[in-house]
């Protein structure tokens, strides 16, 4: 009896609390993960042993956890930042691809101090992406298009756009499909001339720790990331513009009626939702990749992100905690495939399942119901 | 009594209960309905009558209870059963697909079909057609929903259950988008149905509809089973105290009053609506300090788009708005706003709440970026919370809570919250959209009295309702509307139903039989 | 100049085929009132079933078949939970895409030693082409009608899906779900049933979509195969209207830039322009089109709204 009234209290709370979904959704993604390794001969415990170990032990691994998660991030966050006004954001992808070639570009071509010229390149991906974003807006506002297809076909766009500007002279590498590498002055790795320097090296031989750890092109735009998630988190919460865009996103009918203008809202919404993911492909470019290449097919920053929001809860905090698990599923479900032959893909099917169970938070909520009590079977259909 | 048979007991409901989660809608309700009576179901908004009903209709399936049709136990699982055991309903929302044909909403679930499922549309047609004309329901069958009116539409309703051969009908609030003529041919229709030997259970609120129609009526309060009595033995008044469970008046009290000079100047106004097609024509109106205008008229017939456009949320095609002798014509709500204009818009959940802010965030819809509220863009919680305490506690909102959604609230309690926010902006103007829509009667009395007290305090108040009562009740003038344009002008103290009844559809006081 | 017409025209079918099925798949989904963006996803995992079954058994036919089904079975889980569960349908298709690829990779990898890629289904055991020989070859009508079964059936399915929506009752009931289930649901018609066996029925088509791909125009499955083309299909759906026949148009326009890019891409073409800018205009085309649109009003009045049967 005792033991009952402990679950009900438990079921209750995780309904109620604003993770509470995610992390059962995550419980059972790992569950389902489980079960198809199961089904397919592997041993799901040496598995995601395995995934552990190959995040946790090492600090090149915790780096490139980190790494990899700083895109998702941000991308996640212009979803969520749409989402909460009201907008569904599929077009982070390109509005990524956007934010990459105008870093890319800027990066290369303007030679600068790097104090300056590290923001610069970073606010011309915003702008740029927030414009590309924008386009989307105004699709919306003024000629009712809805912003899933607009950006649907925006991506598309930037996608050839980006193979456009690989190939043009000047910008592309001789005999190669990529651009050329940005300057040193707009790179964001951390302690890049250093750690190749001779000192550099050889200080980092006699430590361990960060000679693992600057193996990897470690840099900063997870901090970047952080900063935004906590700018997100204020506009959404504390200002007028936020209260403008939520009231837009909740019930654009009322918004209209008290005053708001309906149109320019969707509009912002989405430049600073087009601006986030833009940063994203800025300092992709900035920190990792300091070039574009031409792409035959999206390469999932943008579709990534719509998970990690969801997953998120598309609340700030929830994002960097979202952001660095799917990056720790991704990174560490690389390590399977060599280690035991299991399919690394394991994690897209875990990921799917646990969006999947965000879906349909009612069918959480009657699972939980039913620790509860019975329901009469007469009034159940 | 017309032809009623009393050994045909057609439904019988027994102890019905039914709960949705904690809340109780039926508690223990009887019912029993004659072959060939027209049975009235009284209640407040709330009350229980529809759930009940739609138990017989087999859309809910009651937590306990039995039901009997001509004395068979039945279990009505679903609507198909209900059809099967000729139970048919209209429901007070029409379920009409709109851009089908009245065939095809006719026959929907019951198609005439040829070879591979392939739809005989010629014999739907002419099945629609014959019994159209065998009880006198005229339809057009090959129009498309959204052309035609609602008085047609209505008789599409009816044809539905009576095409999948209905026995006993029943009609949830029939008469709440009909004119006072329109009604009595829903009456006339009604009676129709009876001498063809069906029983007709209609769901009301309205205490001289059934006075005038009904046989029987079963009163229901708080989902309880209060009385059934045969109508012709009681009066409105007993009605009235049975339904609302103490004494009421219907009269609003209300002091006379010297009407000021006039706040809002309306000339020659033109508005589309959403399809493009003109809904306000050429519409002139004045509305004094210190006087309450209702407007009555059929719903369609220009006054959504008269308010938008008011409000600033629809464009001003031609003529003229004028507040205080400033023209804010096709000015954006804001500065509508800022002109002194409040209003209580038709949809509450639509266009007056942003259901999923907090009580407090709404109300300071109309204000969040004005100080105390905010401050160079950033919001000051502390003072928005305590504006809202304060109100909360001055219009009694319930719960006494500024932080929980404003989607946890009664119906009544959205309403004060939106009077709440409206009237606190000071408004010269303040226009009520159909205020009490939804309510019960307790909320309806403090609605009526917030706008009387507008009124008192020197301001004007353009009321627009679709119940002609309310607009008798406590307008100081009344303007008939009738296809955009404004048909007449009465005092209210020389209103009479009927005249305005016949303006409502059209008919002019020159048209009078 | 005939010919290149023809060979731009046979491109421009051939290359519609997977559009077309997932677009119609689309069609089913959105009358019935359940929005299905996990349309890519079906499409994936159809044409992952399609190229394994097609190797291992050689049988084109029971590949296709296969891939419907898989396509199907995917769809069922968007089914389940935007219907039964009443689930965000944007959400749980985004789920669909990614439990699409991902399974579709993870049986590749166990069904092929750890290849994503799988291996090419010999020549003769890939999709027939009916009329193969019987035109004198590479003259006009043999390159515009010497095509794959594949891409007859989706032309015919095309018809199919118009007389079944708009000329049987099931589909004057698939319809009436999308615009106005509670009216529907009053009047008998169960909305559960007809959206899940739309769903479902989509997802079916959406499988035949990524076969046609897999066992038609290549014959392999691998990981870039399907890279959008359900999205695309999505966007063709709603630029044709949500109507079966209009979807087909907006299809052959994609196919078309497609067409004349393999075209313009050959090394006998008779100007040279940019390949990305090329590809690009389909999309930008869309856009202006779908800004034209004032009246908008054409999807089902009940897409993307869950429906709760006897509930208040």
């Amino acid at each position: 009896m005792k033991s009952k009234a402990f679950f009900e209290k438990i079921a209750t709370y995780i309904t109620k609390w604003t993770f509470g979904f995610s992390i059962i959704s995550i419980i059972l993604g790992f569950i389902i993960g489980a079960a198809t390794l199961a089904l397919a001969g592997f041993n799901p415990i040496e598995a995601y042993g395995i995934m552990a170990r190959g995040v946790l032990t090492r600090p090149s691994y915790v780096a490139w956890t980190i790494i990899g998660s700083t895109p998702i991030i941000l991308t996640a966050l212009s979803v969520a930042f749409a989402f909460k006004t009201g907008l569904f954001n599929i077009g982070a992808e390109g509005q990524f691809m956007i934010g990459a070639i105008t870093a890319a570009m800027v990066g290369y071509f303007v030679e600068l101090p790097a104090i300056i010229h590290i923001p610069l390149v970073l606010i011309s991906a915003i702008v740029a992406a927030g414009l590309w974003g924008g386009i989307a807006g105004v699709l919306k506002a003024k000629f009712g298009v809805h912003e899933v297809i607009s950006t649907i076909m925006l991506n598309w766009i930037a996608l050839y756009l980006n193979n456009y500007i690989v190939l043009l002279e000047g910008l592309r590498r001789a005999t190669s499909q990529r651009t050329h590498e940005i300057q040193r002055s707009a790179s964001i790795v951390i302690l890049e001339q250093w750690k190749r320097s001779p000192e550099g090296r050889e200080w980092l031989r006699g430590h361990d720790f960060f000679g693992d750890a600057l193996r990897t092109p470690l840099n900063w735009g997870f901090i970047i990331a952080i900063i935004f998630a906590v700018i997100v988190w204020y506009i959404l919460n504390k200002t007028t513009l936020g209260y403008e865009l939520k009231a837009v996103g909740y019930n654009r009918h009322a918004a209209e009626y008290g005053g708001i203008n309906v149109s320019k809202s969707m509009f912002t919404s989405m430049v600073i939702a087009g601006g986030l993911a833009g940063a994203a492909g800025g300092l992709h470019v900035m920190g990792i990749s300091k070039s574009i290449a031409s792409l035959a097919a999206m390469e999932g920053y943008g579709f990534n992100g719509i998970a990690v929001a969801l997953i998120g809860g598309n609340a700030s905090i929830g994002i960097v905690f979202a952001g660095l698990l799917f990056s720790a599923l991704q990174y560490g479900g690389s390590k399977i495939q060599p280690a035991l032959g299991a399919p690394s893909e394991v994690i897209n099917i875990m990921i799917g399942t646990i969006v999947f169970f965000i879906a349909m938070p009612k069918l959480i909520k009657y699972s939980l119901q039913n620790f509860k009590k019975k329901r009469g079977a007469k009034n159940v259909r | 009594m017309r032809n009623i048979d009393f050994d045909c007991k057609v439904v019988e409901m027994k102890n019905i209960i039914k709960k949705f989660g904690d809340f109780t809608a039926n508690e223990n309700i009887n019912l029993t309905v004659h072959k060939g009576e027209i049975h009235a179901l009284l209640g407040e908004n709330g009350a229980g009558k529809s759930t009940l009903m739609n138990i017989l209709y087999g859309l809910y399936q009651p937590t306990a209870g039995e039901i009997y049709i001509n004395g068979e136990k039945v279990n009505i699982t679903d609507p198909n059963v209900a059809i099967q055991k000729g139970i048919g309903m209209v429901h007070q929302h029409f379920m009409l697909v709109e851009p089908f044909t009245v065939t095809e909403n006719i026959v929907l679930g019951m198609e005439p079909t040829g070879l591979a499922g392939k739809m005989d549309m010629k014999k739907a047609v002419q099945d629609v057609e014959e019994i159209s004309k065998k009880y006198g329901l005229y339809v057009k069958p090959n129009e498309k929903i959204y052309d035609i009116s609602v008085g047609m539409q209505q008789r599409v309703e009816i044809l539905k259950a009576l095409y999948r051969g209905a026995e006993i009908l029943i009609l949830d609030e029939p008469t709440a988008v009909l004119t006072p003529q329109e009604i009595k041919e829903l009456i006339t229709i009604m009676r129709n149905l009876t001498q063809e030997g069906k029983t007709v259970i209609i769901i009301t609120h309205k205490l001289k509809e059934i006075k005038e129609a009904a046989d029987y009526c079963t009163i229901i309060r708080r989902g309880k089973h209060i009385d059934t009595v045969e109508v012709k033995n009681t009066s409105e008044a007993e009605l009235a105290s049975k339904m609302v469970g103490r004494e009421v008046s219907f009269k609003a009290d209300k002091e006379s009053k010297e009407k000021g000079e006039a706040t809002l100047r309306i000339e020659n106004l033109v508005v589309k609506d959403n399809r493009a097609v003109e809904a306000v024509r050429g519409l002139s109106l004045e509305i004094h300090a210190g006087e309450i205008l209702g407007i009555a008229g059929v719903d369609g017939n220009g006054q959504t788009e008269l308010i938008e456009a008011l409000t600033g949320l629809r464009k001003i095609e031609a003529g003229n708005v004028i507040v205080n002798g400033k023209n804010v014509t096709n000015n954006t709500p804001k500065e509508i706003i800022e002109n002194k204009i409040a209003s209580i818009p038709e949809d509450r959940q639509k266009r007056g709440l942003v259901l999923d802010y907090t009580v407090a965030e709404n109300m300071i819809l109309e204000n969040y970026a004005k100080e105390p509220f905010a401050k160079h863009g950033i919001m000051n919680s502390t003072a928005i919370n305590k504006f809202a305490k304060e109100l909360i506690e001055k219009f009694d909102v319930r719960p006494e809570d500024e932080k929980i959604k404003a989607r946890s609230l009664s119906g009544g309690n959205q309403q004060k919250v939106i009077i709440a926010r409206e009237v606190t902006n000071d408004p010269d103007i303040l226009i009520a959209a159909q205020p009490t829509r939804g309510l019960d009667v307790g909320a309806i009395e403090f609605v009526h009295k917030s706008l009387i007290q507008q009124r008192d305090k020197n301001k004007a108040v353009l009321l627009v309702s679709l119940e002609l009562d309310e607009i008798m009740n406590i307008s100081d003038r009344i303007a008939v509307i009738y296809e955009g344009k404004i048909v007449d002008i009465v005092d209210a103290k020389d209103a009479d139903e009927n005249t305005l009844g016949l303006m409502m559809a059209g008919g002019g006081i020159q048209n009078e039989k | 100049m005939l010919d290149s017409l023809g060979f731009i025209i046979g491109t421009t079918l051939m290359y519609s085929t997977p559009l077309i099925y997932a677009a119609l798949g689309g069609v089913m989904s959105e009358n019935s009132g359940v929005v299905n963006i996990g349309l890519e996803g079906m499409m994936t995992i159809g044409a992952l079933i399609g190229a394994t079954v097609g190797f291992y058994s050689g049988n084109p036919w029971l590949a296709f078949l296969a891939a419907g089904m898989a396509g199907g079975g995917l769809a069922l889980l968007h089914a389940v939970a935007s219907v039964s569960y009443g689930a965000d349908q944007v959400v749980s298709g985004i789920a669909i895409n990614f439990l699409g690829p991902g399974l579709a990779l993870f049986l590749s990898r166990i069904f092929f030693e750890g290849a994503t890629m799988t291996k090419a289904i010999p020549l003769d055991n890939k999709m027939p082409r009916p009329i193969h020989g019987l035109l004198p070859r590479n003259s006009f009508l043999d390159l515009v009608f010497n095509q794959y079964a594949t891409v007859y059936i989706a032309f015919l399915l095309v018809g199919v899906v118009w007389f079944l929506l708009y000329r049987t009752k099931l589909g004057l009931r698939i319809r009436a779900v999308g615009e106005h289930p509670r009216a529907a649901d009053t009047l008998g018609v169960s909305v559960y049933k007809i959206r899940y066996l739309c769903v479902v029925l989509s997802g079916v088509l959406a499988g035949f979509g990524g076969a046609s791909m897999s066992l038609a125009i290549v014959s392999n499955f691998r990981p870039t195969l399907i890279s959008g083309h359900g999205f695309i299909a999505l966007a063709a759906m709603i630029f044709g209207k949500w109507k079966p026949q209009g979807a087909m148009w907006a299809c052959l326009l994609f196919g078309v830039s497609n067409g004349l890019v393999v075209y313009l891409g050959r090394s006998d073409a008779p100007f040279e322009i940019s390949m990305q800018l090329l590809s690009m205009l389909p999309y930008v085309l869309t856009l202006i089109v779908l800004m034209g649109f004032v009246g908008r009003s054409s999807a089902p009045a009940a897409n993307g709204v869950p429906y709760e049967e006897g509930e208040r």
